[in-house]
């Protein structure tokens, strides 16, 4: 390790850092919004569900350099526009999470829905503040490996120039220098490590009841 | 239609870069990197399951993997493995250790999950039956455990299908070749045809890995018939509501 | 196939739309909305040298006050070209010949006044390049010492008998390119056993031909590694490769008599041992603020 280039490129670096979080996680934030709505009605779906589940599972399968380079064709931006990037990415979410989504209303148990209705819930409150809420752990976890797997897949984007700490990969390669390679994984995994830390405190609280004496 | 031009001219049928060959390769890569990840993660998930021994740790592992980018890690490990080996192997290696690590978190902690999670009241039972502890993993948890270890198996396949496209990068075959030279002779066409390639094949083998779920899992655990949660869960959890 | 003028008409149609979508973003480049400001982005390709260049463009023409962003390590041609047309930069170096064989897949132009003449030609609208430097960087075919001295090969026609036992090594177009296989066989007749699609005279190939992998390989002619390694550069006799002249390519919109003046100085005073050396300087891992400043004060361009 080269501590001076560190020292002396810590502005940069700390420049990537920011576009690399806000890069992975706005997408994220995105996809999470679009994925309720579109799980709960592959959820509803009945006998569409497993194909309706396949076919956007499918969306994760396209290689992210490709879809990187096709989408200013499709979506008419600028080659650079990082909202490429962004898009791309909330494609991948929503991929991930419309099933998670589904299968975490699915967890609900029965009895507990047939308890709502015995109550007197209407079918939107029931969803909203029961069925939603019982579901969060499912939607958590599936939510720690969009958020994970985001940042890992942003780096490619440095092949298309839009700066992150993937730049620091390509930088790193053309020179034959391992510091800032290193550097960059090392930072992707810390970032990748806080995010999901901060995911999984925010689904504890939001769930109380799930801690139950050991 | 440019999206498909590439697809529809014959000529990219045949020979050593044509369609087939490179969907071949491509297959090729994927299997040796499950086949490997799964004896690595399939075990460890096991025991760990079984046990309930370090379960923090591989939750943690399976985090860092995911969160390691691919594309660095592949050119780093190529530079790194290339004095070793004077052939292909330099570029080999480096890919499959790619993959692996990829495939190694969804599968590990599917075995895991599933092991985990296995009826209680059944491993009592069969506990209670004179079970040894090895009988009971074989014989109950396994079993209980294989929808959440083909649902890990899915995901490890789907992404290890996406990401085998690095392979290209570093000069190997496989549909990656597609997307690499497409981008480099500024060819779009045949950019598409490798991300819609890419896209099929991950559908085809979806499907027939859900097929083989289909025909090996126990059917007192599918969801034929029934919502499948509510069943497994009313498995699990006899006496609660 | 896409012909790249379809491709430049297709990105410029696309500035129509691209208005539509937001460009409010904290992201987009440190130059932010470029057009009708008179902020001069400088972009670069992903390679150590055309970094470098561009950082020197950028710092000769802070020098004479003007207002530069930079927005450098974009990618390859097949990216960055786009976006000097889609207006995300305004100018980057170039490299005449392979830029020439980007827009005119068929040009034979081979010398360095001819291929500067035909470049002028295929330029697409909106576009165009300032004087070129005598400095340049070709491409070339090298093969370790061993290799070299095993089969006789000081040309790159000595090949031809033994290329049966020789997979080079080269970036993925160079299968397709006349300047690649397809030059190679038809002109000096050399049937390769394969050929392993690496980088673009990078590490990749670098560390494949030093290891093996490869027994020769296409590298870059300002690369301090052919040196380093001990490689030895076959002779071109036959003249496939074209000139590589380094030359600024500008939007036409953001060109000024200040910026040609500025940047026809840099060209004149770059040599290509210039390059050679300062590539070294990048490789000990020297910043390239660093060396482009110590390169314009050496050359009073600061």
């Amino acid at each position: 390790m080269n501590f001076d280039w560190l020292w002396r490129e810590s502005d940069m670096i700390f420049d990537l850092f920011v576009r690399h979080l806000w890069l992975s996680a706005v997408p994220v934030a995105i996809g999470l919004a679009l994925a309720l709505p579109l799980g709960w009605l592959v959820h509803r779906s009945g006998v569409w569900r497993g194909p309706l589940l396949n076919l956007v599972g499918l969306l994760f399968t396209i290689p992210s350099l490709a879809l990187f380079v096709l989408l200013p064709w499709f979506l008419g931006t600028q080659i650079l526009d990082p909202i490429n990037v962004v898009v791309a990415l909330t494609i991948y979410v929503l991929a991930l999470l419309v099933r998670t989504v589904s299968d975490g209303l699915g967890s609900v148990p029965r009895e507990t829905l047939q308890a709502a209705n015995a109550m007197g819930y209407r079918p939107l409150s029931r969803l909203l503040t029961v069925e939603l809420p019982l579901a969060i752990p499912v939607i958590a976890g599936g939510l720690r490996v969009a958020l994970v797997s985001n940042i890992s897949i942003v780096s490619v984007a440095a092949l298309v120039g839009t700066r992150q700490l993937g730049s620091l990969f390509t930088q790193g390669l053309q020179l034959q220098f391992l510091t800032p390679i290193i550097a960059g994984i090392v930072l992707s995994v810390a970032l990748a490590a806080a995010l999901d830390a901060l995911v999984l405190f925010l689904s504890r609280k939001l769930t109380p009841w799930e801690r139950r004496p050991a | 239609m440019i999206l498909f031009e590439w697809l529809l001219d014959p000529a990219n049928w045949s020979g050593p870069y044509g369609a087939p060959t490179l969907i071949w390769q491509h297959v090729v890569y994927t299997l040796a990197a499950l086949l490997l990840a799964s004896a690595i993660a399939v075990p460890i998930g096991l025991y760990v399951g079984h046990t309930r021994r370090g379960e923090f740790v591989i939750a943690g592992a399976a985090n860092v993997l995911r969160a390691l980018p691919s594309l660095g890690l592949i050119v780093l490990l190529v530079i790194l493995f290339a004095p070793v080996f004077a052939s292909d192997l330099a570029f080999i290696v480096p890919s499959l250790v790619v993959l692996i690590l990829l495939a190694v978190p969804p599968i590990m902690t599917g075995t895991y999950s599933g092991v985990a999670n296995a009826n209680r009241a059944a491993v009592d039972a069969a506990r209670g039956m004179g079970f040894t502890p090895l009988q009971v993993l074989l014989r109950v948890e396994i079993p209980c455990a294989l929808p959440l270890i083909f649902s890990g198996l899915r995901g490890a396949t789907l992404q290890v299908i996406s990401t085998a496209t690095i392979a290209a990068y570093v000069s190997l075959g496989g549909l990656g070749r597609l997307i690499i030279d497409g981008r480099a002779q500024n060819d779009y066409s045949q950019m598409a045809a490798g991300a819609i390639l890419v896209a099929l094949l991950a559908l085809v083998v979806d499907l027939l890995i859900e097929f083989v779920a289909f025909a090996t899992v126990s059917r007192g655990l599918t969801r034929r018939g029934t919502n499948r949660f509510s069943t497994v869960r009313r498995l699990l959890k006899p006496n609660r509501s | 196939m896409f012909k790249p003028t379809v491709a430049g008409a297709f990105a410029l149609s696309l500035l129509a739309f691209s208005s539509l979508s937001a460009t409010a973003d904290p992201l987009s480049g440190t130059s932010g909305n470029a057009s009708g400001s008179a902020t001069v982005t400088v972009g670069s390709a992903d390679f150590p040298e055309s970094q470098l260049l561009a950082t020197i463009y950028a710092k000769a023409l802070q020098a004479k006050g003007m207002d530069v962003a930079t927005r450098l390590n974009i990618g390859s041609r097949e990216v960055y070209i786009p976006a000097l047309l889609d207006g995300s930069i305004d100018l980057l170096p170039e490299y005449s010949g392979a830029l020439l064989s980007y827009l005119n897949k068929e040009s034979t132009a081979h010398a360095p006044d001819e291929v500067l003449e035909a470049l002028k030609e295929a330029l697409p609208d909106g576009v165009t390049i300032l004087e070129a430097s005598d400095a340049q960087n070709s491409d070339m075919l090298a093969v370790t010492r061993e290799t070299a001295e095993k089969y006789g090969l000081e040309t790159i026609g000595d090949i031809a008998p033994v290329g049966g036992e020789i997979v080079v090594g080269a970036a993925p177009e160079w299968r397709t390119r006349h300047e690649g296989l397809v030059g190679l066989n038809e002109v000096y007749g050399i049937d390769f056993k394969s050929m392993k699609p690496l980088d673009v005279g990078g590490p990749l190939t670098l560390s494949a031909l030093v290891n093996g992998q490869v027994q020769a390989a296409n590298l870059f002619s300002t690369d301090p590694a052919i040196a380093a390694n001990d490689l030895v550069v076959l002779k071109d006799d036959k003249n496939l490769f074209s000139a590589q002249n380094i030359v600024p390519l500008i939007a036409e919109a953001k060109l000024t008599d200040d910026i040609s003046s500025t940047l026809d100085a840099v060209s004149e005073a770059l040599t290509t041992e210039d390059l050679v050396e300062m590539n070294g300087r990048l490789a000990q891992h020297e910043g390239y603020d660093a060396v482009a400043e110590d390169w314009l004060t050496e050359n009073g361009l600061n």
